[in-house]
């Protein structure tokens, strides 16, 4: 009768890593910026706008292309979508102390929002394939009426 | 006025008795420990598959003097499986009966000896969140109001040797143009105290990941047809890797199983239920959402192997000598073996 033997607990084989591999960029680096607000416009037609800047490209979005984004991922995609930034309906109304929806902490704080918005969701492999994130994220202009569907990569 | 039936028992006056099952190995046979159904952990005489099942029945009368009436004693040995949504029906799988006594009556206390020889048994003894399998002893006094019985649970463990084939499990997965993963577990089949030995191998990588762990799920399984049942317990998370792997990294997995409370794995066991063992390979990216991939892996028990001392060897061999243990025969049989 044999003695009970100590098992085998050595790694199991690999193939060494490749060294542009290990010590190259990562290809999970897709970090997205929401940066530089510019109130455009005069008057009652003042709008915000932010640049939307990626590794290769940089485009500029309002409010309600964020918002339009979000009816579209919601209605075609399985994700569930983050929540935006609120609305801040509050401070369109008349007659407050300051600048509403211009004011600098304001803007501050929608622009933090809308960044984290961005990136959780072009980080979702369910997301990354929708074409109407990849028009948001890299033509000058959005188009309402594009053709909501995937893009094949 | 004369108050009493004639079955002076009726009101408690007649004659009672308590009965103790004794068996004829108890001072060597080995004790484990067995969950019982509240969690509790007892401790049983464990039982292997064609053992001898012997001993002796004690019967004492409580009322010295009186006589016990009985329709007969039998003693009798049960294997049973009972689905906890289901108690009223039992379901036998092993039932052997012995009579001690035909029906009469005990002046005295008594004791009968029994033996149930070479039983089969052929599951292991399980407890578990949905289904209990169990075997036990018996003792039986027929009476004609109620009868006096006594239960003792045996505990049942099936052993295997290595498998002919284990073959190792190597399987790439992942997300189109996301993540893709080769993982790799050196066995299908593992014993209890065994160690899973393996390793993920990243393909691509264009998610953030932030930790890898190898979760072991158990899985029971009662009821047939429509009316199946899983029910999911996690017996173990382990996490394996810690950060953000890139293409071409290879992580190692070693997990001893020793250290958790498994059984082997029992696959439709009378038809009634099943209990299996996966292991489950959870990735976690930085808005904790859960990749994963699940695969099974067949558990067995592996039998000790028993070395005795020098001393131990002396003792039974100068018992041998000496005469001094009544039943050598079944002692040696089993040494010889070893």
């Amino acid at each position: 009768m044999s003695e009970a033997t100590v098992a085998d607990t050595r790694r199991l084989n690999s193939k060494p890593q490749d060294l542009t591999d290990a010590y190259g960029p990562p290809s999970n680096f897709l970090e997205i910026d929401v940066y530089d607000p510019q109130t455009i416009g005069v008057g009652r037609n003042r709008f915000t706008t932010y640049e939307v800047r990626m590794r290769e490209s940089v485009v500029r979005r309002r409010y309600s292309d964020f918002e339009w984004l979000k009816n579209e991922l919601e209605r075609d995609s399985k994700i569930v979508v983050p929540p935006l930034p609120g609305k801040a309906l509050k401070r369109q109304l008349p007659f407050r102390g300051d600048e509403g929806i211009f004011e600098e902490s304001f803007i501050e704080e929608r622009r933090a929002g809308l960044e984290q918005f961005i990136n959780r969701i072009a980080g979702h492999p369910l997301a990354q394939n929708e074409r109407c994130l990849h028009m948001f994220l890299q033509d000058e202009s959005i188009d309402r009426n594009y053709i909501p569907g995937k893009v094949r990569q | 006025m004369h108050l009493f039936l004639r079955n002076m028992s009726f009101f408690g006056f007649g004659q009672t008795a308590e009965i103790d099952i004794v068996l004829n190995d108890a001072e060597t046979r080995k004790k484990v420990e067995h969950k019982t159904e509240d969690g509790k952990k007892d401790k049983y005489f464990l039982f292997y598959d064609g053992e001898t099942v012997s001993g002796k029945v004690n019967v004492t009368l409580k009322t010295p003097g009186k006589r016990l009436e009985h329709y007969g004693i039998k003693i009798e040995f049960v294997g049973q499986i009972e689905l906890y949504y289901d108690r009223g029906n039992h379901h036998e799988f092993v039932s052997l009966v012995k009579d001690l006594a035909r029906p009469g009556e005990l002046s005295q206390s008594q004791t009968f000896d029994f033996e149930f020889t070479h039983v089969e048994k052929p599951y292991e003894s399980y407890t578990g969140q949905n289904v209990k399998l169990r075997y036990f002893l018996r003792a039986t006094i027929s009476r004609r109001l109620n009868d006096i019985s006594k239960e003792m649970d045996i505990v049942v463990q099936t052993l295997c040797t290595y498998p002919e084939i284990n073959s190792s499990i190597k399987m790439e997965v992942g997300i189109e143009d996301c993540l893709h993963i080769e993982f790799e577990y050196n066995k299908s089949k593992y014993h209890l105290r065994d160690v899973i030995v393996g390793k993920i191998y990243f393909l691509l990588v264009r998610i953030k990941i932030k930790h890898m762990e190898i979760d072991i799920i158990k899985r029971e399984t009662t009821g047939t047809g429509p009316s199946v049942y899983h029910e999911n317990d996690t017996i173990a998370k382990y996490e394996i890797m810690d950060g953000a792997p890139v293409r071409g990294e290879s992580i190692p997995i070693r997990l001893f199983l020793a250290g958790y409370e498994m059984t082997p794995t029992m696959r439709d066991i009378n038809k009634k239920f099943s209990v299996r063992y996966y292991l489950n390979l959870v990735l976690i990216d930085e808005e904790e959402r859960r990749y994963f991939k699940q695969q099974e892996i067949t558990l067995w028990r592996k039998g000790d192997i028993v070395r005795r001392s020098m001393s131990q060897q002396a003792t039974i061999a100068a018992q041998r000598y000496e005469g001094s243990n009544p039943e050598p025969t079944s002692a040696q049989a089993k040494e010889e073996t070893d």
